[in-house]
């Protein structure tokens, strides 16, 4: 591993943070990490935007408003390696569960017609990032490197992944870390 | 509707291996397949509603919803667009007030696309309740829809319409025969079994479907397996879109094709055979049963065949609409009542098939030329052909040429000539053997039609330079999409990635690198799938591609990425619900 830190930007896009959670699982792992890692735009540190000059990129979650395709072009143009991390990035996962049902049908039971709801009206504001009509794997609106199976990937899928890339060699994870049954 | 479902399974003996036969029955009288009548099935074949329910969702000429009390099917195949599929289509659904897919609101008339229904020679080709009609015209779909809105029954529909010509252009070694009436069983009991068996392998006969194995050893293999019964079957589930030689051997050859299998059945020790016959030619089925009946009648069938002492019959069974089936472990699946799943080999059919017993499959031209090779000997058949290719073969020539028919050729001519005799000029490329075959350019005409060169069950699509080689794979990847049978992942998920990969270079969204992703995914298809279907599934694209390069390459943008699907359009319901129309309710296709 080199002496220069490897500058690392994650985000989580249409997820729920597992993926992110799952990272932390890492534990004391974490301390060897950051000695060769700088972490970038990430949750972690609140950064707002992309250094250019990151060199991972690990997107939580798939596509499914405006901004999402945003951020995704961001990262997209300032990581040498993008990585689509968990069954939400890489397949739409939990949220494109809605794709089966019309975006307006989504809309009108969660703003208009749905129990409970007062003021019923559908929100709009230039603020407000509009929903696209279907969720959509990353893959499908930038060009993705490389995919970290699971729900989420566990600690060691990433630390695997993560030192492979350090050490300079191509990622290779074992059937033990990707088998679910 | 009880009775009538009780009536129907007690016909078929309430067997289960005929649950194809009595779907067929309930699809046509009630225009679905009841839930009612899938438990009541359920109980009186004793097998699990779900079997049932799976069968129905399997094959596409069985539906849970209601159909149109005319039901009318438009083939889809590369032929039949380029006659103008698609603007026919749309004609014939605005004529009819409907949209394609649906059924019309008043329940009387639905209209959906199809895979190829084996009439590439007079396209556009389609079928009303199962029958096929042929030649479609703007005048012709007028005619329809006058007697549809009329409710005219089928029967009193002027008979041009169901008009389904032979076209045998060109006649060789097998189609010069006449029609055997028991010539080949007499010959092959005179001269023995065996030595039969000999005369066939002397003659060099290879499967005629397209893979090329030899037919002796397979009858040989069933023979010796130990067995109390075995089984005959004919494979007439002609599917791969471009051929059609098997529905004209039956229309015109059938008394050879059945005297073929009943000399097989004689050498390998069947008593009972299955002729296999797709959904798609239920036109023949009449007539086929009429020509059983007739060598039933002449002691061609039956018991004690020409007091030679051997009893043999055959039965016909109808498919329902899926192109896997032509697979013969598929095939077996299907004649046993269940969904055409190809099961794993080994074991071979000729160890284990129909109800695991041995059972050779054989091609319907297979079964002529034994016929005929019973009757004049091997040598008669092995002095044509090459090396490796003995005799002849019979081609379904259809696209651009000037006399698209049946051909028959001795192995070994050269595509140029047969481009002669069809007529065909300007050609851009032929595909043989179908969309699961090879598509060759136009300066490889000198090549062959022979296993060792171009091996083809018969489909021979030519292509003039009007044509437009993407549209050619757009198509057949649509097809196989439509036609895995959802067994494997490789197959179920890799072709619907093809179709949609494909769709997206068509369509001009493609960028550098989505040629080199198309090409792994081909080659993931190929080197995983589980049958002969998803092996051969991306053949169009890789063998195109070899061949076209810069063709796939103008498609691309010079952009490192683009996405597949069209990001603005994708935001208009949000847009229009928000009643937003800033600039950040916009996306571009592109990063700027």
């Amino acid at each position: 591993m080199t002496n220069k830190k490897v500058k690392v930007a994650t985000v989580s896009l249409a997820g729920c943070f597992g993926c992110h959670m799952s990272f932390l699982d890492l534990d004391e792992r974490l301390v060897e990490l950051v000695e060769h890692v700088q972490f970038d735009r990430s949750p972690l540190t609140d950064i707002e935007h992309c250094s250019p000059d990151c060199d991972i990129g690990l997107i939580e979650g798939g596509v499914c408003n405006s901004e999402n395709v945003h951020v995704l072009r961001e990262f997209r143009k300032n990581c040498k390696t993008l990585v689509a991390v968990g069954a939400c990035a890489i397949n739409g996962g939990l949220p494109a569960m809605r794709n089966h049902i019309s975006l307006e049908d989504c809309l009108n039971e969660a703003y208009r017609d749905g129990i409970g709801v007062e003021n019923a009206q559908i929100p709009s504001d230039v603020e407000l990032p509009l929903l696209l009509d279907k969720v959509h794997p990353i893959h499908e609106v930038v060009k993705i490197d490389y995919f970290l199976p699971g729900c989420p990937p566990s600690a060691d899928v990433f630390w695997k992944f993560l030192t492979d890339l350090l050490a300079g060699h191509e990622p290779s994870l074992p059937y033990e870390l990707v088998h679910f049954d | 509707m009880q009775n009538f479902i009780k009536n129907l399974a007690q016909e078929n003996d309430f067997q289960a291996t005929r649950l194809l036969k009595i779907l067929r029955g309930v699809q046509t009288k009630y225009l679905h397949i009841p839930k009612d009548a899938i438990e009541q099935l359920a109980e009186l074949l004793n097998i699990p509603r779900t079997q049932i329910q799976n069968v129905v969702e399997f094959y596409s000429f069985f539906h849970l919803q209601p159909r149109g009390q005319y039901d009318i099917l438009i083939s889809s195949s590369i032929t039949d667009l380029m006659v103008g599929q698609e603007e026919l289509v749309n004609y014939f659904a605005e004529k009819l007030g409907l949209k394609i897919g649906e059924v019309r609101a008043d329940g009387v008339v639905s209209l959906n696309n199809t895979s190829c229904t084996g009439m590439c020679d007079q396209s556009l080709a389609g079928l009303v309740n199962g029958y096929a009609i042929t030649k479609l015209t703007k005048s012709r779909i007028d005619e329809i829809v006058e007697n549809v809105n009329k409710q005219l029954p089928l029967e009193q529909w002027s008979r041009d319409l169901f008009d389904v010509q032979d076209n045998i252009i060109k006649s060789d070694l097998l189609l010069n025969q006449k029609p055997t009436q028991g010539e080949a069983i007499n010959a092959t009991f005179a001269r023995g079994l065996m030595e039969t068996l000999n005369e066939v392998e002397k003659s060099g006969l290879r499967g005629r479907g397209g893979a090329g194995y030899t037919t002796a050893w397979k009858w040989k293999f069933c023979h010796e397996e130990n067995a109390i019964q075995r089984y005959i079957v004919c494979n007439a589930d002609e599917g791969e879109p471009g051929t059609f030689k098997d529905r004209v051997l039956l229309n015109s050859y059938a008394d050879s094709v059945f005297e073929g299998m009943t000399v097989a059945a004689a050498i390998i020790g069947a008593t009972q055979g299955f002729i296999y016959l797709r959904g798609e030619y239920l036109h023949l089925y009449e007539k086929l049963e009429g020509i059983l009946q007739a060598r039933r009648n002449a002691n061609l069938l039956g018991k004690n065949i020409l007091q030679h002492g051997f009893d043999f019959d055959i039965e016909i069974c109808l498919g329902a609409g899926a192109y896997i089936c032509g697979e013969e472990s598929a095939l077996i699946e299907s004649l046993e009542g269940k969904a055409g799943i190809p099961r794993n080999r080994p074991p071979y059919p000729v160890v284990s098939g129909y109800l695991n017993k041995p059972t050779s499959v054989n091609n319907v031209e297979t079964f002529l030329a034994a016929a005929n090779i019973a009757i004049h000997g091997g040598e008669w058949f092995a002095n044509l052909g090459t090396a490796k290719s003995k005799g002849t073969k019979i081609l379904s020539i259809s696209g651009d040429c000037a006399k698209a028919g049946i051909y028959e050729y001795p192995f070994g001519t050269t595509i140029q000539t047969i481009l002669n005799d069809c007529g065909a000029s300007d050609v851009l490329g032929v595909q043989v053997g179908g969309p699961s075959g090879t598509f060759i350019a136009n300066d490889e005409f000198e090549r062959k039609i022979a296993f060792e060169d171009l091996a083809t069950g018969g489909s021979f699509i030519v292509f003039n330079n009007s044509r437009n080689i993407l549209d050619i794979v757009h198509n057949f990847s649509h097809f196989f999409a439509h036609e895995s049978c959802g067994f494997c992942t490789p197959c179920r998920v890799g072709t619907s990635l093809l179709k949609k990969q494909v769709d997206k270079i068509v369509e001009g969204h493609g960028s550098a690198g989505d040629i080199v992703a198309l090409e792994e995914l081909c080659q993931l298809i190929k080197n995983y799938s589980h049958c002969g279907l998803g092996q051969t599934a991306a053949n169009p694209v890789l063998t195109t591609l070899e061949r076209y390069p810069e063709l796939y390459q103008s498609m691309l943008k010079k952009i490192s990425y683009e996405p597949g699907f069209d990001l603005d359009k994708s935001l208009e319901t949000a847009r229009r619900m928000a009643h937003r129309d800033d600039a950040h309710a916009h996306l571009a296709q592109v990063e700027d």
